[in-house]
């Protein structure tokens, strides 16, 4: 019998290029996408023809044929054909939440290996026909005599010939995601200022990682992509403020423009986690191991809470539960779904009010050193195709608290759709 | 990239039309492949002079199951090879032996036949007569060479007294099909410890080997040969070419190593990859280069420096971070820096490239005596025309004559070189370092 419980090692990861969407990766599927970062994968640690526990990995934005996305990727890959896969979706907390089912499974001595990931295209997305359409096409194919046929097809009207797109929008309240956010920056008071200077620090903290050599381990490149392509080096604030606002347009004072909000993106990353001995026994290194985790959901419909608000609840639950404070953390992974997402959620932690009523503390989380933060950029910059994130941040903060030496903490929050969050913590 | 003029010569209606214009016939060369024999038919082994090295030969081909056949006169079956030792020789008069022994072999010398010399080093002579009789060989063996047709060979080894157990692993090298493009070269030995009981197919079985520049072209020849003798292949590569790097890693069952091999840390970054990984190594390559040709009335700054922080630069920190490594080279380590014809023999619009490479070999030779100490060689391969994805964007005057301007009629493959380092870096190579190996079918060009 395996030891109830052990840290799972994160070994290292492997990510494409994020491209913009309909750009480079316009023509790549998912599938592709997820089966060329696997195989960047197997050849940077060795893994040619070897059965890995588990892959596990999901996509937000999928077409019906992919319902098996995640196997149909191994058995296209390097990997052995007799690697099990299975699919998860968490919208944007999809990769994270793939790193916690790995990592549990490894705890837990059901895996020694496996690899977590995730892909999202929004150029090659799925478009369904029209729902009306759908039930003419159903009665049609069920009908057994030609009047049944006629009837059925009688009640197709030129309207129903329009596809259905996938939408960034909440199903619930119609509201894309960047309104929703804007009703939360402007609750909490965020100014343009401080978004842009945020979005700023993510484009020099995210090319000054390139240039160091930081990637070199964690991107290969794709398509001819060999860095992300929204990566601007050169922005600046004064840049920033000339752009127009996007989001909460209604308001003459609105303030989210497509510089701070990531935009659609296309790409994939994947991250090799396993247990210390499995790692040893193929001389690979382990980065960081995988504590703890959290998810949380707040009632955006009714309950008075913004739509990516979730992570500011979770947070306090898992340092609590690992008996540490926000400030016991030296890096701090905070998903730039909109530098507002990630402000406001400093700000609800810094407040006595929200964080006595809202989270039941008795004295507020404080403030973080903001140096700390994303320091290898995060999504304004790189991008963010959904369920791609929780890989790209997992395995760079690995990466960082490895660089930095053992006994480094490092702690994960994403926002995802659906008033979801998805947190976890790392340590060297 | 198909060499079309070789197959036409060699088509039925084609081998007519050129035989009757004189033209060129490039063969088609035999190559190596895993499992074939080490020559296609006999051998004939003889000697002018006291013969020391005849039964070393003779073992090298019986053990191969090369039938060895006397010396021989007059028709009768083709000869896979004509082997002569002509060590001991003390005066020029001796080499009248040579004439009489392989002007019938040569006669009898069959398509990629193969004829290897072995004699003592001038450098070593105890009299000026002497030295002649040994220098002399050079000019007879260079001259066979490009007498030679059908894609024949012709080579001279270089052996010191004491240096007999560094000669199998050469003699075998130059008859198989891995010396294919290798031609009119003289290698030196020097007495090395040769360790027993090489695996034929797999002699690098157990071994870990980096190469440079191993996403495309001749570094990715190199680590297929490498992988295919046994060793596992660190394919190292700039990031930006990390998709085709990740592909010949996966081929090969290797790793893919992303580095930009002209940072300021990379040594230690290779250093700390190997010890985690892999615990040491075994086999480095240095193969990474670029070109950025100009003439030198034309060439800026940026064209000149690049081309040196590549193609010498870092050759020269990589490989002195790999000795300081404690522990790291094996002993009997192999370290293969790739040169270039070039280098020397230079090359119009390529003073950049060709002096990178003629530093290489300059690198080569000092650093020789410091590897033979540690039980390990260093040595440079000098590639001349080969046929890669570069020489496929010449235009077409310029690479067919670039292409036959050698005694073989042809440009060299990417294998060919992979071979030749494939070669050096196997344990029984012991005996040569500190030379530069030119694999360049015999050009014309800085002979």
């Amino acid at each position: 019998m395996a030891p109830l419980t052990r840290k799972a090692a994160i070994v290292g990861g492997n990510r494409i290029p994020f491209a913009r969407s309909n750009s480079a990766y316009a023509q790549a599927s998912n599938q592709d996408m997820l089966t060329a970062t696997l195989d960047g994968l197997v050849a940077r640690f060795g893994l040619q023809g070897e059965r890995v526990g588990e892959v596990v990995a999901g996509a937000v934005l999928k077409h019906s044929r992919d319902f098996n996305l995640t196997r149909e990727a191994v058995l296209g890959s390097r990997l052995s054909a007799a690697t099990p896969a299975y699919d998860v979706q968490q919208a944007c907390g999809t990769g994270l939440e793939a790193v916690v089912l790995v990592a549990n499974k490894i705890a837990l001595g059901q895996l020694k290996s496996g690899i977590a990931g995730g892909v999202d295209t929004t150029s090659d997305a799925p478009l369904a026909i029209h729902d009306e359409m759908r039930r003419v096409l159903i009665a049609l194919g069920s009908a057994r005599t030609l009047r049944q046929r006629l009837e059925a097809l009688a009640g197709v009207r030129p309207g129903m010939f329009v596809p259905e797109t996938p939408r960034n929008a909440e199903p619930r309240t119609g509201l894309s995601m960047g309104d929703h956010q804007a009703i939360t920056t402007k609750q909490w008071g965020i100014s343009r200022e401080e978004q842009d200077e945020l979005a700023v620090r993510s484009h020099q903290n995210l090319a000054a990682a390139y240039d160091r050599g930081f990637f070199d381990d964690l991107v290969t490149p794709y398509l001819g992509l060999t860095r992300d392509e929204n990566l601007r080096p050169d922005t600046s604030v004064e840049k920033l403020a000339k752009l127009a606002p996007v989001f909460g347009k209604d308001d003459p004072d609105a303030t989210m423009t497509a510089a701070n909000s990531t935009p659609l993106s296309d790409g994939a990353s994947a991250v090799l986690l396993a247990s210390d001995e499995w790692a040893a026994s193929r001389g690979l290194p382990v980065l960081a191991h995988f504590v703890d985790a959290q998810t949380a959901a707040v009632d955006y419909t009714h309950g008075g809470e913004g739509l990516l608000m979730a992570p500011a609840y979770a947070v306090p639950v898992l340092l609590a539960r690992n008996g540490l404070t926000l400030q016991d953390v030296d890096y701090y992974e905070i998903h730039e779904a909109f530098a507002s997402t990630v402000l406001a959620t400093l700000k609800a932690w810094e407040d006595p009010a929200f964080c006595k009523e809202r989270l039941g503390l008795d004295a507020p989380l404080g403030a973080i050193d903001r140096s700390k933060l994303n320091v290898n950029g995060s999504s304004l910059a790189a991008g963010h195709p959904f369920a791609a994130t929780g890989g790209r941040i997992v395995a760079s903060l690995a990466k960082q608290l490895h660089e930095a030496g053992p006994g480094t903490r490092g702690l994960i929050s994403i926002c995802a759709a659906g008033g979801q969050g998805v947190v976890a913590i790392l340590e060297s | 990239m198909g060499d079309w003029y070789r197959d036409f010569a060699n088509s039925g209606l084609g081998s007519t039309l050129v035989r009757q214009l004189g033209l060129p016939r490039p063969a088609v060369l035999r190559r190596y492949e895993p499992g074939a024999p080490l020559l296609p038919g006999p051998a004939v082994v003889g000697t002018a002079g006291e013969g020391r090295l005849h039964g070393v030969l003779t073992r090298v081909l019986q053990d191969a199951g090369v039938p060895v056949l006397p010396a021989v006169d007059g028709d009768g079956e083709r000869l896979a090879a004509v082997l002569l030792d002509a060590t001991g020789g003390t005066s020029p008069a001796d080499l009248a032996a040579a004439h009489a022994f392989l002007a019938p072999a040569l006669r009898r010398l069959g398509p990629s036949g193969r004829v290897l010399v072995l004699g003592d080093p001038p450098s070593a002579a105890g009299s000026p007569t002497q030295a002649a009789a040994r220098q002399a060989l050079e000019g007879l063996v260079r001259s066979v060479a490009k007498e030679l047709r059908d894609g024949a060979t012709a080579n001279l080894l270089l052996v010191p007294a004491g240096a007999e157990a560094a000669v199998p692993g050469p003699v075998r090298f130059f008859l198989s099909g891995r010396s294919a493009y290798v031609d009119g070269q003289v290698v030196p030995l020097t007495a090395a410890d040769v360790p027993a009981g090489e695996h034929e197919q797999r002699p690098l079985a157990g071994e870990v080997a980096v190469v440079t520049g191993a996403a495309r072209g001749i570094g990715a020849a190199i680590a297929r040969a490498l992988s295919r003798d046994g060793a596992h292949v660190v394919a190292v590569d700039v990031p930006a070419a990390g998709d085709k790097l990740a592909e010949v890693a996966n081929e090969i069952g290797g790793t893919a190593f992303q580095l930009d091999i002209t940072a300021p840390d990379a040594g230690q970054r290779l250093v700390a990859h190997l010890r985690e990984r892999h615990g040491g190594v075994d086999v480095v390559v240095h193969n990474a280069g670029i070109t950025r040709d100009k003439l030198l009335v034309n060439m800026d700054a940026a064209r000149w420096s690049s081309v040196m922080a590549v193609n010498l630069q870092a050759q020269l920190d990589t490989t002195q971070a790999l000795l300081d490594a404690d522990g790291l080279l094996g002993s009997g380590a192999r370290v293969i820096c790739v040169s270039s014809q070039s280098g020397i023999a230079g090359n119009r619009g390529q003073t950049n490239y060709a002096a990178s490479k003629a530093g290489v070999i300059g690198m080569v030779r000092a650093w020789a005596p410091a590897f033979a100490e540690r039980g390990a060689t260093i040595n440079a391969v000098a590639p001349g025309f080969i046929v890669t994805e570069m020489t496929a964007s010449m235009p077409l005057g310029t690479r067919e004559i670039g292409s036959r301007v050698n005694s073989l009629q042809q440009g060299g493959l990417p294998v060919d070189v992979a071979e030749t380092i494939a070669w050096l870096s196997q344990p029984s190579a012991a005996g040569v370092n500190g030379q530069v190996v030119r694999v360049c079918g015999q050009s014309f060009l800085g002979a």
